[in-house]
């Protein structure tokens, strides 16, 4: 009986600390991945102001919650952050389609490479963080409110009789929640949908797509609309998880990143298992598994140091490990993407 | 004046002419094949006529329209289909979206023209929901012309349908194009291999460094000397 | 217009916008931002050597530039006998095995043949040789940073005068360079762009995290300069007679007892001056150094190479040219001129602070400082270092002063006005990116593009 109350007591752990976090993280990181990975599948570049656009979605969506809560609207226990997000995402499309008009547009025409985009898209993330900046600031801004919690770690360990406590966020839960909903909703347009197929046919064969007739200007407005979303959910999921800033969100790329060409560049199943993998190699590693070993082992074999395999420091270097390892050793990356 | 006709042609990709006059064309029902050696212009009289380069002179004519300026979108659109050499499917998609892409210029059911596609070629219904990338080099052309056929165009154009498959498989795919010519759509290719292309070919262009060397039926040329010792090896 | 009337013209107008700025704030703010360009320009030679010449898109510059503020330290600061004493065996073992981890490894990936044994040992070897490694090093690091703390907690360095650091610091970086070159190089260029990000932000990581060798957050303060300091200067005779010769009109005309006062006013502006000068000198020769080195290796049958190999990689791969040891080679001596360029701004700052390397100010200006400037030309670079640092310094207070003066018609203290005023610094990374988007599109080879040599 001791015996399995101290298993229990070490999968509550595991649960609370890698199981949910991960999952939540997983979340935000497959949304930006996928976002990453749609450009690059359309228009054949990485994006390196796709943190910055997340950035300023987030930040439309808080200036509108803030209006919304100064007029005492709220939607209950749920963060009044979902009221305003179709505003954000409005806003984030609009100002990619611009981009795109008075930046990308230019360089499609003339057939630019690759990395000419790539370096106009570092100007245009220079922009965006000056906007974003300009506007809300560089300093941490909280915008969470209703309910903090679905499961509270106290109430957990009263009606299980645990030691350890087990505590779900609202926005833990609501990230899971609205990234599981929003993939299904991608994959139902790519697959099912006239333009979602155009899309899908475009960034497998471009020159066969044209000859069957798929209009470009429209595909490539399409991809601007759904990584303007997607930028804006994910990005508005991870302010409400930890908070907003935009200097994060300019960091988050490089996990993104990871995430996007470790499942396989180009392929949205890829950019979603490899949010995940990145998400979970980088809080299982960043973990103190003490507790846990404390738990499992006998008492005489109590583990003397935290039996930590990396400080939470190094959590970029998860990220950067995983994705050199996977480019080295399969780099189409882990589902077959594009090789360019 | 000839349902597909590019007549007097001059023009290349911006350096130095490919084309220099040459003439090529095709009606309902016909299957015109386009041989020749290599660097002879062949693919690019072909790509003049989808649009694909800027003529200095010369036209372009379809059911007696000229479209010499008109853009590939917009020739696609009037009903000429183009399968290419290389890259002609689409690798990630199933053979149904394959032909489902191939029929996106179209509003109507495609439900039938889907049937007969794969009575045409019985192989794509078994494999109809497998991805095109997965299929064998022979599977994979059929999934080209039938992508193309999607369209119902009244003209096809194939640049080497045949290219890189076993004999077997060419005997076939040469079969089912002649059965797409009894519907009634005119038919353009360009083929390596001279002597069984022009053995189904109602006319026969032979071009040389640009020109149109020998015009004549498929037979015609199949006959002639000086055709079968320059282009046919003997 | 000639490209060499081109040249001249920009870097009067460069020279214009520093006078104008010394006119209007002061000479010492105009010699303080000059210092700074000409890192800058040594920086953006780096990245252009990487760029311009072979194509190889690093967007890791912020590490390199860190490794050699690190070098600062590790040069110049004095050796901590304690720390040593206490951690250097443990530490030693932990280096011992940490070398015998990578050798096994790659003894391993070279004599096994590829398959599931190689992977499991390979893995097998990696895990054991961390374990080994975490097991010596944890409590070396302990022990090291145990000893006072508060003050040092750390190994110190070599106690050397810190201008030695910027070799020290090239080289430091080349060695770094040398081993993500190794294993990004050959990637695509957008995985490169990526991986050397990574990389870049890995080695803040470390800096920030690992006190035992550079104190991490606590930051390292008062490094020693290779000038002298002012406090001195203002004590020291010849000083004050060079002075108060160089004032001797306006001194002169005073009576005495004034001139004691204006005297002592003028020698503690002139020390600042002076010590900005010697800077000047010091940052100015290797800036000339670096770039003769890099205008005679562009001229050169190996930069002829490199960019052949840009604009064609696979025509010069088929010609028997080494693509992958050439990029690799360019990948060094690049980062080694980044690592330079970053000791000699940690000495200019006389303190080491890791946390204030961040990817915008150390990689991407120092990108639109290469580009704006123009790729693949060396004067272009230099250039760019400085022209791109005028704007970005004085950016905030221009942008200021444009802030209070368009909203001049609002209340003093209106909540806008006020939240324009304070954010209006932030604008300069919109002009940043705006310049760059302006120069990509209407003139992509930059101010200064490169110029392609004919043989006639």
């Amino acid at each position: 009986m001791e015996a399995i109350i101290d298993i229990t007591n070490a999968i509550v752990l595991i649960l609370n600390y890698i199981i949910v976090p991960g999952l939540s993280y997983g979340s935000q990181l497959a949304l930006g991945a996928l976002g990453i990975t749609i450009i690059f599948g359309i228009l054949r570049f990485a994006n390196f102001a796709h943190g910055d656009t997340m950035a300023f979605g987030t930040m439309v969506t808080i200036l509108v919650t803030w209006w919304l809560q100064s007029k005492g609207v709220s939607l209950g226990p749920l963060p009044t952050a979902l009221l305003a997000l179709p505003v954000g995402i409005v806003f984030t499309i609009g100002i990619m389609v611009a981009t795109d008009k008075l930046v990308y547009k230019h360089y499609r025409r003339h057939k630019s490479a690759p990395v000419t985009f790539m370096i106009a898209s570092m100007g245009v993330m220079f922009m965006m963080n000056g906007i974003v900046r300009f506007i809300i600031g560089p300093n941490d801004q909280r915008f969470l409110d209703g309910e903090r919690f679905i499961v509270r770690a106290r109430d957990f360990k009263v009606s299980t009789g645990l030691s350890e406590g087990l505590s779900i966020k609202v926005s833990q839960g609501l990230t899971i929640v609205i990234a599981v909903l929003l993939v299904l909703a991608l994959f139902w347009f790519l697959q099912r949908t006239r333009t979602g197929k155009a899309m899908r046919a475009y960034s497998d064969n471009e020159d066969l797509a044209l000859l069957s007739g798929v209009d470009p200007d429209r595909v490539v407005l399409v991809t601007w609309i759904l990584a303007g979303i997607l930028a804006t959910i994910a990005g508005t999921l991870y302010g409400l998880d930890k908070s907003f800033k935009p200097f994060t969100y300019l960091q988050l790329l490089l996990p993104m990143f990871a995430a996007a060409i470790v499942g396989g560049i180009g392929n949205p199943i890829g950019a979603i298992l490899g949010g995940y993998v990145i998400a979970f190699s980088e809080v299982m590693v960043t973990y103190a598994y003490k507790k846990v070993f404390i738990y499992l082992l006998p008492s005489s074999l109590e583990p003397s140091g935290l039996m930590q395999l990396l400080s939470t420091d190094y959590k970029f270097a998860v990220s950067f490990i995983i994705l050199v390892l996977v480019l080295l050793v399969k780099p189409t990356g882990i589902l077959k993407g594009k090789v360019i | 004046m000839s349902f597909l006709a590019g007549s007097n042609m001059v023009g290349g990709y911006g350096g130095a002419d490919i084309l220099k006059g040459c003439t090529v064309e095709v009606d309902e029902g016909e299957i015109a094949v386009i041989v020749g050696p290599n660097g002879a212009g062949k693919s690019t009289a072909m790509k003049a006529l989808l649009g694909m380069l800027e003529l200095k002179s010369g036209s372009v004519t379809f059911k007696g329209k000229d479209i010499t300026h008109l853009t590939p979108q917009a020739r696609i659109a009037e009903g000429i289909a183009f399968v290419p050499q290389t890259s002609n499917v689409f690798v990630n998609m199933t053979v149904y979206e394959n032909l489902e892409m191939g029929a996106f210029l179209r509003d109507d059911d495609i439900t039938q023209t889907v049937e007969q596609i794969y009575e045409l070629f019985p192989v794509l219904a078994d494999k109809q929901n497998q991805l095109a990338g997965e299929l064998s080099g022979g599977q994979r052309q059929q999934v080209a012309v039938a992508r193309a056929l999607m369209s119902q165009p009244s003209v096809l154009m194939l640049d080497e349908p045949t290219a890189g498959v076993s004999p077997i498989v060419m005997d076939e795919l040469f079969d089912r194009i002649i059965e797409v010519r009894q519907s009634g759509v005119a038919i353009l290719m360009v083929e390596q291999n001279a002597r069984q292309a022009l053995n189904i070919a109602d006319k026969g262009f032979v071009l040389v460094i640009g020109e149109n060397r020998h015009t004549d039926t498929g037979e015609a040329l199949l006959a002639d000397p000086e055709v079968r010792r320059s282009f046919l090896g003997g | 217009m000639s490209s060499e009337l081109k040249t001249k013209l920009a870097f009067a107008m460069v020279a214009g916008l520093l006078l104008i700025i010394g006119f209007s704030q002061s000479w010492s703010v105009a010699l303080g931002i000059f210092n700074l360009c000409l890192i800058s320009a040594v920086m953006a030679l780096g990245v252009n050597i990487q760029w311009g010449y072979a194509g190889l898109l690093n967007v890791g510059i912020m590490g390199f530039a860190a490794l050699g503020g690190m070098a600062a330290v590790l040069v110049s600061q004095a050796p901590v006998a304690a720390a040593w004493e206490a951690g250097w065996a443990k530490l030693a073992l932990a280096a011992i095995f940490f070398l015998a981890t990578v050798i096994g490894t790659r003894l391993c990936y070279r004599k096994m043949s590829p398959g599931r044994h190689r992977t499991l040992s390979m893995t097998a070897i990696i895990i054991l040789g961390l374990i080994m490694v975490r097991y010596w090093l944890d409590p070396a690091v302990a022990s090291i940073e145990a000893i006072e703390s508060a003050k040092t907690g750390f190994l110190g360095g070599m106690g050397l005068p810190i201008i030695f650091s910027w070799i020290f610091g090239g080289f430091v970086a080349a060695g770094i360079a040398w081993v993500v070159g190794k294993v990004a190089l050959g990637l695509r260029a957008d995985y490169l762009a990526i991986a050397t990000l990574g990389i870049s932000e890995i080695i803040i990581a470390v800096m920030k995290n690992e006190d035992w060798l550079t104190r991490g957050v606590k930051n390292v303060t008062g490094l020693s300069r290779p000038v002298p300091y002012e406090i001195n200067l203002q004590t020291t005779e010849w000083f004050i007679n060079l002075v108060s010769w160089w004032h001797s009109g306006t001194l002169s005309a005073l009576s005495k007892t004034d001139q004691a006062g204006v005297l002592k006013q003028a020698v503690i502006e002139s020390s600042s001056i002076f010590v900005k000068l010697c800077y000047t000198g010091l940052f100015a020769s290797v800036l000339i150094i670096v770039l003769l080195l890099s205008v005679k290796a562009l001229n050169s049958p190996w930069g002829r190479m490199m960019r052949a190999i840009r604009d064609n990689e696979i025509a010069a791969g088929a010609m028997g040219k080494d693509v992958t040891r050439r990029h690799l080679e360019v990948f060094i001596i690049g980062s080694a001129v980044v690592g330079v360029a970053g000791a000699m701004l940690t000495t200019l700052d006389g303190q080491f602070t890791p946390t204030s390397y961040q990817p915008l100010r150390y990689t991407f200006l120092i990108w639109v400082m290469v580009i704006v400037g123009g790729s693949g030309n060396n004067m272009g670079s230099v250039l760019g270092g400085f022209l791109i640092w005028i704007i970005w310094i004085e950016a905030e207070p221009v942008g200021v002063w444009l802030m209070q003066f368009g909203t001049s018609w609002m209340d003093e203290g209106n909540s806008l006005r006020i939240h324009l005023i304070d954010n209006a610094q932030h604008m300069r990374l919109f002009f940043m990116g705006l310049v760059l988007l302006l120069v990509l599109r209407f003139s992509p080879g930059g101010i200064l593009p490169e110029v392609v040599r004919r043989r006639s």
